[in-house]
């Protein structure tokens, strides 16, 4: 069986070696069919792996080494992404699945360019499938076969985890999609606003993905990990930021090239950054070239081959839009203060907010060329990356009134009165009654700011409470997504300002108080899973009247031979009480105690809620119909 | 002209900002990139500022652990030059801390020369080490 998959997979190689080479030569129908079977092929190819695993099928090499009889069902599904070789297989997949969908959504009166779009995309899709067949190979059987399987590594064995790498994926495969559409758009030299129509909605079909992938895999670090935070500014965690950042800059130049005709040169150039930074993104995590809690598969061979496929594709890439892109400018006259030299500073500061990221997650490396072994932590960021975005988010509410051309600047003052009032508020409450610090009260008006900002852009268009409901679905999206933001950052904020953290060592019935609760150890007992057994602490939590129950576990893993932390959480409808437990530990006077790590999360589901609802706004704008464009520069928005 | 104006606007705007970024990045890295230490680079150059942040690495020696009467603990890291640092840390410890295995410290000395941790890393699967501690060489006991 996994034979003929691997047959499959090289079939898909071949097909889309066929794609990119029809549709370079400019053949639509040819290129398109051949997408479609190369992507059906790979299809069946990733089926044979799931069957495998569902089998467990240990004579797979993969499987017995990532696999084993005992573990949940789904968990052995999901194994088959869970790990290096079957993730670059689910890879291919979604390179080919987004080549599928385009050759067959895409219909425009432009042949000689779709064909060169499915050609650019079959070229990486090829990359991705000779990488796979020849340095990473899933297919591999083992002789003999072994009776029993090696595990998962028990951190993965997590429902968000099964879904955050497909998730991830999408996302970043889906900008290697809108880097096809830029290089094909470049050859052409026709970076227009149909162009960005088209490019928009892929760039979209990207960009929500990635949010959600990176949301879960944020969600996922905070309950299991046991560390009590929501982002610990990990390489890995950033490899996945640069490119949302980058793509977040890439979607507001986008709607400039399509409503204007402006900024197209740029827009191309973004879009080809979004995938250099995807590819980057692939090469840490895959590579191990830097100290990380992700660092699970460790390979120099394999980094090397993915940074060779980055700058070999990334260059090209660069060389075609040196060349091409002085083909690609115009657009009407605008000035500075303009919805154009708005969209233009976030771009700015969104680029420049991703250089500092990629500068504190590249420095250790560079420095250890230099034989000095540093690390760079939060402290780092919240003193680059947050002041810089800070700046974004204030002018946020006020630039996206500006009209295109030139905007009216005559309520300027309102606008930073209202600013400067609604800091000057939180400031007051947080002098008297709320005990809030000053940069903390900064932070929580930025994000009321933004929210307000996004009710008052809607209300702005709408002017009246009936027309509401009839406002294109792009505006919705937009004010949705713009509140998340804002939701985001007072969540963010809350979390950063007000938790607190209580190590406690207890001993069987007795009692503590943590953050305003009352917390007592019940018992401490031996429990068992199906691959897995624990200790398992019961504690009581008291506030009042409101009593719950809490058991964190510590689990051991026989099969991985390595323990995990199971943490338990408390909604206190105020934030999160939360539990790790540690071990048992044992004194000179014989007593056992067992340490707990509390932590007190106010309102994280607001950085969680944020988040979800920029993806919401994303997918609004998605769905909503598209906006008719010529190829005449007007007024539209 | 007015072409030109625009173009000075956004070159300076991007200028400000780009050199603002650039000294903000340049001045947080001084502050706020953590030094790694192995017993064996301190005894050979000195303890590092008291009061920085940095990180030690190596190996917990054998019987060396001891626990408090709360979630208070000491070990000693040792690697191959045999030196050792004394870690006090409050905490719980990551799930694969043991005596004899890998770990690195983040934390910051005193002026009388003891180590308090923030925070400890250990390999966390079975399959990986940090990085740094291939730098430490191999344990000797």
């Amino acid at each position: 069986m996994i034979e003929a998959g691997h047959f499959a997979a090289f079939l898909a190689l071949v097909f889309s070696g066929l794609q990119a080479g029809f549709g370079l030569a400019g053949d639509r129908a040819r290129s398109g069919l051949f997408a479609k079977i190369a992507f059906t092929t790979m299809v069946f190819a990733f089926l044979t792996l799931v069957w495998a695993f569902a089998r467990s099928d240990f004579s797979v090499e993969l499987v017995a080494s990532h696999s084993h009889t005992l573990k949940p069902f789904g968990y052995k599904i999901a194994g088959t992404w869970g790990n290096h070789e079957g993730s670059m297989a689910l890879w291919c997949v979604v390179a080919l699945g987004f080549a599928a969908s385009a050759a067959w959504l895409m219909k425009s009166d432009r042949p000689a360019f779709e064909a060169r779009t499915l050609g650019a995309q079959g070229l990486l899709s090829f990359g991705s499938l000779a990488y796979l067949l020849f340095a990473s190979s899933p297919f591999t059987r083992l002789d003999p076969a072994p009776l029993q399987g090696q595990g998962l590594n028990p951190l993965l064995q997590d429902p968000a985890l099964a879904i955050h790498p497909p998730m991830l994926y999408i996302g970043y495969v889906g900008y290697s999609f809108v880097f096809a559409l830029a290089a094909a758009g470049l050859i052409e030299g026709r970076i227009d606003r149909q162009w960005a129509t088209t490019a928009r909605n892929w760039a979209l079909a990207a960009f929500v993905p990635l949010t959600l992938g990176i949301a879960l895999g944020s969600y996922w670090a905070y309950y299991e990990l046991g560390w009590g935070g929501w982002w610990f500014w990990d390489p890995v965690e950033n490899a996945s930021l640069m490119p949302w950042l980058i793509g977040a800059a890439l979607m507001h130049s986008i709607i400039v090239t399509e409503k204007r005709g402006s900024f197209s040169a740029w827009t191309a150039l973004l879009a080809v950054l979004a995938f250099c930074f995807s590819m980057l993104g692939a090469f840490l995590v895959r590579s191990g070239v830097l100290t990380s809690v992700h660092a699970f598969a460790v390979d120099p061979l394999r980094g090397s081959l993915l940074l060779a496929g980055l700058l070999v594709f990334g260059g090209a890439a660069l060389l075609l839009f040196a060349l091409r892109a002085p083909k690609v400018s115009g657009g009407p006259s605008w000035t500075a203060a303009s919805r154009e030299g708005a969209l233009m500073g976030n771009n700015l500061v969104l680029t420049v907010a991703t250089a500092t990221v990629m500068l504190g997650t590249l420095f250790p490396l560079l420095a250890e060329a230099l034989g000095e072994t540093i690390s760079v932590g939060e402290p780092y960021f919240n003193l680059t990356f947050t002041p810089i975005m800070a700046l974004a988010l204030i002018a946020l509410p006020v630039v996206q009134a500006w009209a295109w051309g030139r905007a009216d600047l005559s309520s300027l003052w309102k606008w930073a009165a209202g600013f400067a009032g609604l800091v000057g508020l939180f400031w007051l409450a947080g002098i008297g009654p709320l005990d809030i610090p000053l940069l903390a009260g900064f932070g929580l008006a930025l994000g009321v700011w933004l929210v307000f900002g996004a009710a008052q852009e809607i209300w702005r268009r709408a002017k009246t409470a009936a027309r509401l409901p009839k406002m294109p679905l792009r505006v919705w999206g937009m004010t949705i997504a713009h509140a998340g933001l804002g939701i985001f950052v007072i969540g963010a904020v809350l979390q950063t300002s007000g938790r607190t953290q209580t190590t406690l060592a207890l001993q069987e019935g007795e009692s503590q108080p943590v953050a305003g609760w009352v917390v007592q150890l019940e018992d401490v007992s031996s429990i068992e899973g199906p691959n897995w057994y624990a200790d398992r602490a019961t504690l009581s939590v008291r506030k009042g009247s409101a009593r719950s129950e809490l058991q964190p576990q510590k689990r051991y893993y026989p099969a991985a031979r390595m323990p995990t932390s199971e943490t338990a959480i408390h909604k206190t409808g105020t934030g999160d009480l939360y539990v790790a437990l540690g071990d048992g530990r044992r004194n000179r006077e014989g007593e056992t105690r067992w340490t707990f790590e509390i932590f007190h999360n106010p309102l994280i589901d607001l950085i969680y809620l944020g988040v979800a609802l920029i993806a919401l706004g994303g997918g609004l704008s998605m769905a909503g119909k598209r906006t008719r464009t010529s190829n005449r520069t007007g007024e539209t928005a | 002209m007015r072409a030109r104006t625009k173009r000075l606007w956004g070159v300076g705007t991007a200028a400000i900002l780009i050199a603002a970024a650039v000294a903000l990045s340049a001045v947080a890295l001084r502050q706020h990139a953590d030094l790694f230490y192995t017993p064996g680079t301190i005894a050979e150059k000195g303890l590092p500022e008291a009061g920085k942040r940095v990180r030690v690495g190596g190996w917990v020696q054998e019987g060396s652990l001891v626990y408090g009467d709360a979630a208070d603990m000491t070990f000693l890291i040792e690697d191959s030059s045999g030196e050792t640092v004394e870690v006090s840390y409050t905490g719980i410890a990551p799930d694969l801390f043991r005596e004899g295995e890998g770990v690195v410290a983040t934390g910051r000395f005193d002026n009388t020369g003891d180590f308090t941790a923030e925070s400890i890393l250990a390999k966390h699967d079975e399959n990986y080490e940090p990085r740094e501690l291939k730098k430490a060489g191999q344990a000797t006991s």
